[in-house]
């Protein structure tokens, strides 16, 4: 058998851009290929893929692009993605796969390491290579955030991981390295493909994405009720902000469940993070502790988010909350457009 | 008639205060605190949720089935008392540890002998060591299709329309059955059994199989270490005459800090 070599990361992009994730997947596999001698290769799966996304992948790293790029992977199906991994694997037997913790990855992933008879590790924070034993060293948040857990596969291979997003800074982007672009064919049966995409809903954001966002305002259990979202866009308004939310609003209906910040949520890093009736539990934290600046509304003193928190009022959010506002649209610098309650709309996107 | 298996999992209560919550570094696992619960993961609360909007329309039998200690029959009958027809408890030293490798190779063996489905739900992930691929490997050990992160199930001409949710919307995928489909809670809130149904189903006899009846994999990844990560209190609390003043204290020291 030929030994396995290399270190590959599953890119993702949307139109002609690559996405953030895999320029940051790029820099910690890059990180893996060096520390252990091997060669970095990323591969993108889709339907007329831009030279530019390619391209960029080269200045952000990668020596190597495999390109699978075909009709039957316009739209985002398992069968396919994961089959199309398979060969690949097949043909350039790798030593280590890495995916994002993104959509794709989270799917892809775990039904390719089955596959493969090999065992993966999801939503890592960090990825190194183990002194002793030489094998990637995967570091996972456990226990919701509570607590943090450190893997290797000792079974089977490729050793695969997934990287949350925004837990790794990008390389330098540097236009001058050049590497080799391979076209790829794992020549699939398009009949044997199960399932169809037969319909699509997006999201429109009025205002500022949630993950984008340089201030967030998030709200939670404690608000009891859709109402005070009301308030907490007039204040995101004032702050050129976008609003979020814990889980409990959105189970219950007094938010949109793409307002969830967290683990299962959306992940967020924005310079101000301001929490209001909320806790802070681990799985919430999760998404938001990369925030710069955190301050938190909670009337119990002894509230986890205390913990965390660079500023803290201690009392009822309702007495709060409207001298609060009023005092920040006096002070704002930052006003911004009326972002409002969202919408969605029936719509297509590109491949995420 | 729909055949309908959901895997859940029994895990202690993911919503203990980070202050309560500790390890023990030795065995790596989460100590109980003192009254701590053990609880149904979520979202595999939410995957029976979606079998029992299934039973609603259509008739339907669902099998629960879960891997986990004995005290796991009392997550079995919880399940029961919402609606669920039947529970198989897969309990053996040999399952102890597993990973998420060996859980589904165990879950798989088990439906195989259980029979037909044509649906095999799971939640999207565990609520306690957040894996979040048992369900995808169950898929691939049984060689049927999967959509991962449901939020809506719906039939139609012997196959399933259902949502999936990812980071910008929603995608409507249409799969052939049998299919297993892992769930999220955007299904909705999961139906409270009401207290004659708690008591039917404290009666009904959960079985048991074990090592000596189906087979066993080797887990894949090794744990090495497992900690708490320490947090530093650095909280500046601010203080005004009342609430309201300092609501608008915050703002002033906002500014100050230049943040707004
Ligand atoms: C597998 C799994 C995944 C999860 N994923 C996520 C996730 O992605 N995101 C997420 O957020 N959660 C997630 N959760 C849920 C999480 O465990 C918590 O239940 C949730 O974050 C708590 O939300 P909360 O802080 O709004 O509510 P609570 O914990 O109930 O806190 C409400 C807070 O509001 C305060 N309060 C009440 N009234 C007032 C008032 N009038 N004025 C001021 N303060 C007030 C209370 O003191 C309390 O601290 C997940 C759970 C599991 C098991």
């Amino acid at each position: 058998m030929t030994e396995r070599k290399g270190v590959v990361i599953v890119g993702e992009f949307s139109d002609a851009n690559l996405a953030p994730i895999s320029s940051e997947l790029l820099a910690i596999g890059r990180k893996l290929a060096d520390e252990s001698g091997q060669e970095l290769s990323a591969v993108f799966i889709g339907n007329e893929i831009s030279d530019q996304v390619t391209n960029e992948a080269i200045f952000f790293g990668a020596e190597r692009v495999y390109v699978i790029d075909a009709p039957l992977f316009k739209d985002y199906l398992n069968d396919s993605y994961v089959g199309a991994l398979e060969q690949l694997d097949k043909e350039i037997m790798p030593e280590t796969l890495l995916l994002g913790h993104t959509s794709l990855g989270r799917d892809v992933a775990p039904r390719l390491a089955f596959r493969l008879d090999t065992g993966v590790t999801l939503d890592c924070i960090d990825l190194s290579i183990d002194a002793e034993t030489k094998l990637v060293e995967k570091t996972k948040p456990v226990y919701g955030g509570n607590a943090i857990a450190k893997y290797i596969c000792e079974e089977g291979r490729p050793q695969m991981a997934t990287v949350r997003a925004k837990a790794v800074s990008p390389l330098g982007r540097d236009a001058s390295r050049s590497g080799e672009i391979v076209a790829f064919d794992p020549g699939l049966d398009e009949v044997a493909m199960r399932g169809k995409v037969v319909g699509r809903v997006k999201e429109e954001v009025a205002g500022v994405k949630l993950e984008d966002a340089d201030v967030v305002i998030c709200g939670g259990r404690g608000l009891v009720g859709p109402e005070p979202f009301e308030k907490l866009h007039e204040l995101a308004g004032i702050l050129n902000g976008a609003v979020g939310a814990t889980r409990h609003p959105c189970d219950a209906g007094w938010c949109p469940y793409h307002y969830q910040i967290g683990l299962t949520g959306k992940l967020i890093s924005p310079s101000l993070y301001i929490g209001i009736a909320l806790s802070g539990s681990s799985q919430h934290q999760a998404g938001m502790s990369g925030s710069k600046i955190i301050v938190a509304i909670n009337n119990d003193p002894e509230a986890n988010i205390f913990g965390i928190a660079h500023y803290g009022v201690v009392a009822d959010y309702q007495k709060v909350l409207p001298s609060f506002i009023e005092k920040c649209g006096e002070l704002s610098s930052k006003k911004g457009p009326d972002i409002g309650i969202e919408i969605q709309k029936e719509g297509r996107s590109q491949n995420e | 008639m729909i055949n309908i298996a959901v895997c859940v999992k029994q895990i202690l209560d993911p919503e203990i205060p980070a202050k309560a919550f500790k390890i023990d570094p030795e065995a790596k696992r989460a100590i109980p605190p003192k009254g701590a619960e053990l609880v149904i993961s979520d979202y595999d609360e939410s995957a029976v949720e979606a079998a029992l909007k299934i039973k609603d329309s259509y008739e339907t039998k669902i099998t629960v089935i879960s891997l986990g200690p004995e005290s796991a029959k009392s997550t079995i009958r919880r399940c029961i008392a919402m609606g669920a027809d039947e529970g198989i408890l897969l309990s053996d030293a040999l399952f102890d540890d597993s990973d998420s490798f060996a859980t589904a190779f165990v879950l798989a063996e088990a439906i195989k002998k259980l029979g037909d489905f044509d649906f095999i739900l799971c939640g999207r992930q565990e609520g306690d060591w957040d894996a979040g691929q048992v369900g995808s490997g169950i898929a691939e050990l049984l060689g049927i299709p999967s959509v991962t992160m449901i939020g809506k199930i719906e039939l139609k001409n012997e196959k399933a329309i259902v949502e999936r949710v990812i980071s910008d919307g929603r995608e409507i995928v249409e799969i052939p059955l049998p299919a297993l489909l892992t769930v999220g809670s955007e299904i909705g809130e999961a139906r409270y059994p009401s207290l004659r149904r708690i008591r039917d189903a404290s009666k009904v006899e959960i079985p048991t199989w074990n090592a000596e009846n189906i087979a066993v994999a080797k887990s894949r990844n090794k744990m090495l270490t497992l900690f708490v990560p320490t947090r530093e209190g650095r909280c500046e609390f601010i203080q005004g005459e009342n609430p309201e003043e300092a609501g608008s204290n915050l703002a002033v020291k906002l500014r100050q800090a230049k943040l707004i």
